[in-house]
């Protein structure tokens, strides 16, 4: 199946984010198609490289590098991002910011568009 | 090869104000209508707050999105729904709806269609995707 996935929350602040992270792997290990990913609301905070997080937890900004390093188209969205001061210069490699034109055509392409939020 | 176009239905299940979802998830939704998609909103919970006439936002300092919602119709979003039960639960009755444009051939002002929870369900079923704020 190809699928899509829209996070709408912050990370470490709330669940979304390991929860859309680790459904992300599941569905790849189950042989599903990741059309891509894109962040919403406060969930643009999920790939600022300033995020510093103590050494004995996940880095979850590295983590969603690593799946973008896959090939995984993975987008910021560009107003949400504006708002909360994400900008170019802040992002994780692998991660682009870009429209919610982008969202559209995921949720055009994709079987299922899968959201993370609240 | 043709393609179908998609049904994209966007529920509003927040309050309007007190939290970002619903002023962005609007913004989501005036993309989208530029796209070849088949659009429709569904109001529900305290979402139905949000097509609610003579919001005012001053007070809480935010610019407010009351014209916008006002103005869906020139988006060439009119598939409104509002959710008959949730509104009820909140004391609001139809004449308490926004008016969301109006009709291009007879200038009567369209409203947002109250509708039950069971004919919500039908239409969700038929949809590509389903986006909550």
């Amino acid at each position: 199946m190809k699928l899509a996935v829209c996070i709408y929350e912050g990370p470490y602040n709330h669940e979304a984010a390991d929860s859309a992270y680790n459904f992300i792997q599941a569905a790849i290990q189950k042989g599903h198609e990741i059309k891509g990913i894109f962040f919403y609301h406060d969930g643009v905070y999920n790939v600022t490289k300033l995020m510093e997080p103590p050494q004995d937890d996940r880095h979850i900004a590295n983590r969603w590098s690593a799946i973008g390093a896959s090939g995984i188209d993975i987008v910021v969205c560009i107003a949400a991002a504006k708002r909360r001061g994400i900008v170019d210069e802040v992002l994780v490699p692998n991660v682009r910011i870009s429209g919610l034109g982008q969202l559209t055509m995921m949720a055009i392409e994709a079987d299922r568009l899968v959201v993370f939020g609240d | 090869m043709a393609e179908e176009v998609k049904k994209i239905m966007f529920t509003v299940r927040k309050a309007p104000h007190g939290s970002i979802y619903v002023y962005e998830g609007l913004e989501v939704k005036l993309i989208m209508a530029a796209y070849d998609a088949d659009i429709s909103v569904v109001f529900m919970d305290d979402g139905v707050f949000a097509v609610k006439q003579g919001q005012d936002t001053k007070p809480l300092g935010i610019k407010g999105f009351e014209a916008t919602y006002g103005a869906l119709v020139d988006y060439e979003i009119t598939k409104v729904f509002v959710d008959r039960q949730s509104m009820e639960e909140r004391g609001m009755t139809e004449e308490d709806l926004l008016v969301i444009g109006e009709d291009e051939d007879t200038e009567e002002p369209i409203k947002p269609q109250v509708v039950g929870s069971d004919e919500i369900a039908a239409m969700m079923a038929e949809q590509h995707n389903i986006l909550s704020f």
